[in-house]
C-alpha cells in the first residue's frame, strides 16, 4: 500500500499548492477539506498492512471531521457572511507560489537534516507534511481574511497530524483525539468569530481589526 | 517487429490530421453547447479555400510581414520532424534534439510577432507583446517537464523518452509523470491560445492574443498561418500523448490506434475546458503558468526524494 | 610568439603613430587590421595545435617580468578581442570622421593592446599593468564627448567601478603570490592547489568581486549601463563585445587554478548568474534608450555565462565529466558568441542614432524601409541573442541545456538542483530575452514612423556597414556549421577544459552536426515553402492597402504600440524589482485635453545600494572636512598636538 500512501502525500502537495494560488473562499474550504480527509486515508494507507482498530477508527474519525464537518461548517459562515474572494492578501498569488516552492525546497533540506531519513513510510511523507506545516503558516501571515487564517490553521494541523503519523506511525490515541478537540473548537468559535465580524463590521479582514484596540 | 521503418510515420500523420484535431475540438464544444457544429473537415475547406485567395498588403508592411509566415510554417514542420508519434520514432533524431524542438517553437513565435509588428497596427502591437508576455513564462514550463521526463526515463532525446514511458515507468513514479502531464497541459493551452489563457472565438475583442496577431494577413500567407497553428497544436499534443497515454505492444498498428484515440481524447478534453471555463483574467494568466512551473518543480521534488 | 609580439607592437606603434593629427584614423585602422591578422595566426595554431606559447623577458620592476603566455584559454580569449577590436576600427573609422578628437585612436589602440595583454599576461605585476592600461584607455573613450554631462558623469561611475575591483585583484595576487620573487602565475598556480580552504575560498571570492566588477555581473554592474551608452558605438561594442569578457577570462583563470573547487563555489556562480541573467533581462525590457538596453542584456548574457561556469564547476566538484565539460564549454561559447552579436548590435545601434540623432526607441518606428542593411543585421542580431536557430546563441544555450540535462539525471541532490536551476534560469531569461529583442527590432524597425526625426534616415556608408555583415557572417557560420567544425578541430576543446580532451568532445560534436544538419534543413524548408507562396500567388490580384485597424477610419502612426507599451504587461508584472516611475498620463476629466506620460526605470542596486552608501560616506567625509580649514595656524597646532601626544605615548 506504499503506492497509495505516496498518492495521498503528493495529492495533499497538490491541495497546497492550489490554496496557495487561489483567492476563491469556497474552494479553499473544500480543499481544506480534502486535505484532512487526505490525511486520513494516508494514516490507513500507511498502516494498511497491519489495520488495527485503533487506526480504523482514527482515520474514519479524521474523515468526518476534517473532510465533512469542518467544511460544511465554514461553508455555512461563508454562506452567511456573503463573502466570495480574498481581497488583495499581502502577498500576491504568483509570489505565493513562487515562495511555496522555496519552502518546498527548504523542507526537503530540512527532512533530509533530520535524524530521521530512510525511517518512514512513503520517503515522501515527512518533507510534504513540513511543506504542509509552512504553507499553514504562510496562509496565516500572508493572508487577511479571517476564514483563510482559519485555513491556515487548519493546514497546519493536516501537517503536523502527517508528520506524527509518518515519524510514529500511530500517535498516543489520547493525544490525537485532544488535538482534534482543540481545533474541533478553534473552528467553531472561529466560525462564530467570523460570521459575527462580518455582519457587525460588513467586512472580515483582520487587518481592519486592529481599530478597535483602543 | 522493430519501428524504425516508420520514422516518417509521426510526419505522416501530423501533417494530414493536424487540422482534424481542430475539427475535434470545435465539434466537442458545439455539442455541450447544443449546437450542431462545423463541419469535420472545416479547417481542410478553410486551407483550401485560402489557399486559392489572392492577398491584400498594408502599405506600412515590408518583407517581414511576408516572411512571417513562411518562416513560421516552416519552424513548426521542422519541430513536427523532431516529434515521436505513437512509439514510431522522429524523422530526425539525436541526443539533445528537445533543445532544437524548444529553439524552433521560439522561431516561430519570433517570426509572428515580428511580422504582426509590421503592421504597425496598435492591436497587432498589443498582441505581440502579449504573446511575448506569456510564452516567456511558458517557457521555463516546458523546460521544466522536459527536465522531469529526463531524468525519469535518463534519456536525451526526445524519441527515446517517449518510447521509455511505459507502464513500467508509471507503477513506478505515478505522481512524477502525472504532475508532468498536468503542465505540460497547461503548456499546450498557453502555447496554442486556447482558454483559459486565450480565446480563439473573439475575433475581434481586445483580450486576444494569437487572433490578433494574424489580423492583416490574408491569402495563402493565412493558409499557411492556419496550418502552422493546426501542427502546432498536433505537435505539443502529441508530447502529452506519449506521457499518458504509452502504448508499446510492439504491434505497430495497435500502438497507431491507440495513439491516434489518445490525441482525439486530448481535443476532446480541450474542447471540454473550453466549453466549461471561462478565459481568466490577463493578469492571472501568469500565475496559471506559475502554478504549471510549480507543478513541474513538485516533480522534480518527488523524484529526488525517493 | 613573434606574431604575437608582433602584433602587440603594431598596436601600440599604431596608437602612438596616431596622435600625429595628420595621420589619425590612416595609421591605427590599418595598425588594428594588421595586428588581428598577424595574432589570430597563432591564436589559432594553439587552439588547434595544441600546445603553449611563452615569452618571458626580465624587468627592473620588483615582482613584475615581461612575461607572455599563450595558452589554448587566451587563444580562445584572443580572436575575438582581435577580430571585433579590428572591425571595430574599420566601422570607427567612418563613424568619427568628423570628430576632433585627436587621441580617439591612441586610446583605442591602446585599450586593443591592453586587453590583448591582459589575456596573454603570465606575471601579476604585468597583467596589473595591463589591466590598468585597458581600463584607463577605456575611460577616456567612454568620455569622448565630454562636453555632456551625462558623459562626464558615466565616466566618474566607470572609473569608480573598475578601480574598486582592481584593488580586489590587487588583494587577490598579493595573497596568492605569498613569498618573495617575481609574481609569475606559474608559482602561484603550483601553490594554489595545495593552499588552504580559507585562502583559496577568499581568494575565489575576491575574483568574483574583482574581476565581476568588469564583467558586470549584478551588483557590481552599475557602471555598464553608464558607461555603454556614452561611448561612440564602435567602443561600446569593443566594451560590451569583449571588454568585459576579460573579467569573465580572470574568473575562468582562478577558478582552473585552483584544482576541484567546493560545492559552494559552483552555488555562488549559479546564484549570480541567475540574478544577473534575470535582472539584466528585466531591465534591459524596461529601458527606452537603445544603447542602454543593450547594456543590460550584456549583463544578462554575462548572467547566462557564469550559470555555466556554475553549473561546469558543480559537475567538477561530483567528478561528472560530462556536466564538467558542457557547463565551462557551453560558457565558453556563449563568450565567444556574444562577442559576436552583442558588437553587431551596438554596431547597428550606432548606425541608427547617427542616422536619427536620438538613442529613444519610442521615437524609431519604419527604419527597415529606410534602412535595408542596417536593418537586416540588426534583425540577425536579435535572433542570434534570442538564442534562436539557425544563428550562434542557440548553440550556446544548447550545450548549456544539454549539461543541465545530464545534471538534472545525477542522483545527487546538489547536482541535480544545480541542474534545475540552470534550465529553468536560462529558460526564464531566454524567453525573456525574446521578447526584449522582439521588443527592440520592432519598435525600431517596424510599422511606421513615431517621430519625424526617422524621415530622413538611411544606411551608412559601406564602410560602417561592411564589418556589420561580417558578424553576420560569423554568427551564421557558427550557427550552421560549428559541428563539422569542432569535430575536425577536436584540440579546441581543451581551452573549456585544460589538459583533457575528453572522449565527450566528440559525441557533442556529433550532435552540434545534427543541430546544424536539422537548422539546415529548416533554411531549406523556408526557401521552399517561399517558393511554393510565389507559385500560390502568381496571376493572382495581390493589392495594397492600409493596414486593417479593426474599421477604425483614421489610424495614425502615434496610435502604434511603442516599445515602452510592449513591455508593460511584463514590467509591470515584475514592478517589485523593477520600480519603474510612471508620471503623468492619467485622465481626470470626460473630455480630457493634452496631457503626457513618461517612465523611468533607475538601477534598482544603484538606487538602493551604492547612492544611499555613497552619500553616507560623503556626510561622514564632509563630517572630517572641518579639521581642514586652510588656516596655517590649526595646521601648527595639530602637529604639535600629534608631537605631544606620541611623547606622551612614549614616556607613559
Amino acid at each position: 500500500m506504499n503506492e497509495v500512501a505516496d498518492l495521498m502525500v503528493v495529492l495533499m502537495a497538490m491541495t497546497n499548492l492550489i490554496l496557495l494560488g487561489t483567492a476563491r473562499l469556497t474552494l479553499g474550504v473544500r480543499l481544506v477539506g480534502a486535505q484532512g480527509a487526505l490525511a486520513g486515508a494516508y494514516m490507513f494507507a500507511a498502516n494498511a498492512e497491519h489495520p488495527t482498530v485503533h487506526v480504523l477508527a482514527l482515520s474514519a474519525l479524521i474523515i468526518v471531521a476534517k473532510g465533512l464537518v469542518f467544511p460544511k461548517v465554514l461553508l455555512r459562515t461563508l454562506e452567511k457572511a456573503e463573502a466570495r474572494h480574498e481581497m488583495e492578501p499581502y502577498v500576491p498569488y504568483s509570489a505565493s507560489i513562487l515562495l511555496g516552492m522555496v519552502m518546498l525546497a527548504s523542507s526537503v533540506w530540512v527532512s533530509s537534516r533530520l535524524p530521521i531519513a530512510g525511517l518512514t513510510i512513503p520517503p515522501s511523507a515527512v518533507p510534504i507534511s513540513i511543506w504542509t506545516m509552512f504553507t499553514g503558516l504562510f496562509l496565516v501571515v500572508a493572508r487577511r481574511a479571517a476564514l483563510t487564517q482559519v485555513f491556515g490553521y487548519l493546514v497546519l494541523e493536516n501537517g503536523i497530524y502527517v508528520f506524527g503519523a509518518a515519524i510514529a506511525g500511530e500517535m498516543p490515541f489520547l493525544v490525537e483525539m485532544g488535538a482534534l478537540l482543540d481545533v474541533f473548537v478553534a473552528v467553531f468559535v472561529m466560525g462564530v468569530a467570523v460570521f459575527h465580524i462580518s455582519r457587525e463590521f460588513e467586512h472580515m479582514d483582520t487587518d481592519r481589526l486592529s481599530v478597535l484596540r483602543d | 517487429m522493430t519501428m524504425y521503418e516508420y520514422s516518417c510515420l509521426p510526419v505522416v500523420f501530423g501533417l494530414t490530421l493536424a487540422p482534424f484535431f481542430l475539427g475535434i475540438i470545435n465539434r466537442t464544444k458545439a455539442k455541450v453547447a447544443g449546437r450542431q457544429g462545423q463541419p469535420l473537415l472545416q479547417a481542410y475547406f478553410d486551407l483550401w479555400k485560402l489557399l486559392h485567395k489572392g492577398a491584400v498588403y498594408s502599405r506600412t508592411t515590408t518583407g517581414i510581414f511576408i516572411l512571417g509566415p513562411v518562416v513560421g510554417l516552416a519552424a513548426i514542420v521542422a519541430v513536427l520532424g523532431l516529434t515521436p508519434f505513437a512509439g514510431c520514432p522522429p524523422l530526425f533524431s539525436f541526443i539533445g534534439d528537445l533543445i532544437l524542438f524548444a529553439g524552433l517553437l521560439g522561431v516561430m513565435r519570433f517570426a509572428t510577432m515580428i511580422a504582426a509588428l509590421d503592421t504597425g497596427s496598435s492591436f497587432e502591437g498589443m498582441g505581440a507583446s502579449r504573446e511575448a508576455w506569456f510564452s516567456s513564462l511558458a517557457e521555463p514550463v516546458l523546460w521544466l517537464s522536459f527536465a522531469v521526463l529526463a531524468r525519469l526515463t535518463g534519456q536525451f532525446s526526445l524519441g527515446a523518452i517517449q518510447s521509455e514511458i511505459g507502464s513500467a515507468l508509471w507503477a513506478a513514479s505515478a505522481p512524477e509523470l502525472a504532475l508532468t502531464a498536468l503542465s505540460l497541459f497547461a503548456v499546450f493551452l498557453a502555447e496554442n491560445a486556447r482558454i483559459p489563457v486565450d480565446d480563439p472565438n473573439t475575433h475581434l475583442e481586445l483580450t486576444m492574443i494569437h487572433e490578433v496577431m494574424v489580423l492583416d494577413h490574408s491569402g495563402p500567407d493565412f493558409a499557411f498561418i492556419q496550418y502552422a497553428a493546426a501542427l502546432k497544436h498536433w505537435v505539443l499534443a502529441s508530447l502529452l500523448a506519449g506521457v499518458i497515454a504509452p502504448v508499446h505492444t510492439g504491434h505497430a498498428w495497435i500502438d497507431i490506434t491507440a495513439a491516434l484515440l489518445t490525441m482525439a481524447g486530448i481535443a476532446v478534453a480541450t474542447g471540454l475546458v473550453e466549453s466549461v471555463m471561462a478565459r481568466l483574467r490577463l493578469t492571472r494568466v501568469p500565475q496559471l503558468l506559475v502554478g504549471a512551473g510549480a507543478l513541474g518543480v513538485m516533480a522534480f521534488i518527488v523524484d529526488i526524494m525517493r | 610568439m613573434t606574431l604575437l609580439v608582433a602584433a602587440l607592437l603594431c598596436l601600440i606603434g599604431g596608437g602612438i603613430l596616431s596622435l600625429h593629427p595628420r595621420l589619425g584614423a590612416r595609421v591605427a585602422v590599418p595598425g588594428c587590421v594588421i595586428a588581428a591578422v598577424l595574432g589570430v595566426i597563432p591564436a589559432t595554431q594553439v587552439l588547434s595545435g595544441g600546445g603553449v606559447l611563452s615569452l618571458r623577458a626580465e624587468w627592473a620592476v620588483p615582482g613584475g617580468s615581461f612575461y607572455l603566455h599563450c595558452d589554448a584559454l587566451s587563444a580562445f580569449f584572443l580572436i575575438p578581442i582581435l577580430v571585433v577590436s579590428a572591425l571595430g576600427a574599420l566601422y570607427g573609422a567612418e563613424y568619427m570622421r568628423h570628430s576632433v578628437n585627436r587621441a580617439h585612436w591612441f586610446f583605442y589602440s591602446l585599450l586593443v593592446a591592453g586587453m590583448a595583454g591582459v589575456v596573454l599576461a603570465w606575471n601579476a605585476i604585468f597583467f596589473l599593468v595591463a589591466w590598468e592600461t585597458m581600463a584607463l584607455a577605456s575611460f577616456f573613450l567612454v568620455v569622448t564627448d565630454d562636453d555632456q554631462a551625462p558623459v562626464r558623469e558615466a565616466g566618474w561611475v566607470y572609473l569608480v567601478a573598475t578601480h574598486f575591483g582592481t584593488a580586489c585583484l590587487m588583494i587577490l595576487f598579493a595573497l596568492a603570490g605569498g613569498g618573495s620573487g617575481p609574481l609569475d602565475f606559474d608559482p602561484m598556480i603550483a601553490t594554489g592547489a595545495g593552499a588552504s580552504t580559507w585562502t583559496l575560498g577568499l581568494v575565489f571570492l575576491l575574483a568574483v568581486v574583482g574581476f565581476g566588477t568588469k564583467a558586470g555581473i549584478v551588483p557590481f554592474h552599475v557602471w555598464l549601463p553608464e558607461a555603454h551608452p556614452a561611448a561612440p558605438s564602435h567602443v561600446s561594442a569593443v566594451m560590451s563585445g569583449v571588454m568585459i569578457k576579460t573579467g569573465i577570462y580572470g574568473i575562468v583563470r582562478v577558478l582552473t587554478s585552483c584544482g576541484v573547487p567546493p560545492l559552494w563555489w559552483g552555488w555562488v556562480l549559479i546564484g549570480l548568474g541567475l540574478l544577473s541573467g534575470v535582472g539584466g533581462v528585466l531591465f534591459a525590457l524596461a529601458q527606452q534608450d537603445l544603447k542602454r538596453m543593450l547594456a543590460y542584456s550584456s549583463v544578462e548574457n554575462i548572467g547566462i555565462i557564469l550559470l555555466g561556469l556554475g553549473l561546469g564547476a558543480v559537475g567538477w566538484t561530483f567528478g561528472e565529466d560530462r556536466v564538467c565539460f558542457l557547463g565551462f564549454a557551453g560558457a565558453l561559447f556563449h563568450i565567444l558568441n556574444h562577442a559576436l552579436f552583442k558588437s553587431l548590435l551596438f554596431l547597428g545601434a550606432g548606425a541608427i542614432a547617427h542616422a536619427t540623432g536620438t538613442r529613444n526607441m519610442d521615437a524609431f518606428g519604419g527604419l527597415f524601409k529606410r534602412m535595408r542593411h542596417t536593418g537586416g543585421t540588426f534583425l540577425a542580431g536579435s535572433m542570434a541573442i534570442a538564442g534562436l536557430p539557425p544563428f550562434n546563441g542557440f548553440i550556446g544555450e544548447f550545450l548549456l541545456f544539454l549539461g543541465g540535462l545530464i545534471a538534472v539525471m545525477s542522483a545527487q541532490p546538489a547536482l541535480c538542483g544545480a541542474g534545475a536551476s540552470v534550465i529553468a534560469g536560462l529558460a526564464l531569461i531566454s524567453g525573456l530575452a525574446v521578447a526584449g529583442f522582439t521588443r527592440a527590432f520592432g519598435s525600431a524597425f517596424l510599422g511606421e514612423p513615431r517621430s519625424e526625426c526617422v524621415e530622413h534616415a538611411h544606411d551608412p556608408g559601406w564602410r560602417m556597414l561592411l564589418p556589420m555583415w561580417i558578424l553576420v557572417y560569423f554568427c551564421l557560420l557558427i550557427g550552421t556549421s560549428v559541428g563539422p567544425l569542432a569535430a575536425y578541430n577536436s584540440p579546441a576543446w581543451s581551452a573549456a577544459w585544460p589538459g583533457k580532451t575528453p572522449e565527450i568532445a566528440f559525441a557533442v560534436a556529433s550532435c552540434l552536426s545534427c543541430v546544424s544538419l536539422w537548422a539546415g534543413a529548416f533554411v531549406v524548408l523556408c526557401l521552399l515553402l517561399a517558393g511554393f507562396r510565389l507559385l500560390l500567388l502568381r496571376g493572382r490580384s495581390v493589392r495594397q492597402a492600409v493596414t486593417w485597424d479593426c474599421g477604425y477610419a483614421a489610424p495614425a502612426a502615434r496610435m502604434q504600440y511603442t516599445a515602452s507599451s510592449f513591455a508593460q504587461p511584463l514590467t509591470d508584472m515584475f514592478r517589485t524589482v523593477l520600480h519603474t516611475k510612471v508620471s503623468g498620463g492619467a485622465i481626470a476629466d470626460v473630455f480630457p485635453g493634452l496631457s503626457q506620460s513618461s517612465s523611468v526605470t533607475a538601477d534598482a542596486v544603484r538606487a538602493g545600494f551604492y547612492q544611499p552608501l555613497f552619500s553616507g560616506v560623503l556626510r561622514g567625509v564632509i563630517a572630517v572636512r572641518r579639521l581642514q580649514h586652510g588656516n596655517l595656524h590649526l595646521y601648527v597646532l595639530y602637529i604639535a598636538l600629534t608631537l605631544l601626544f606620541l611623547l606622551f605615548m612614549e614616556l607613559g
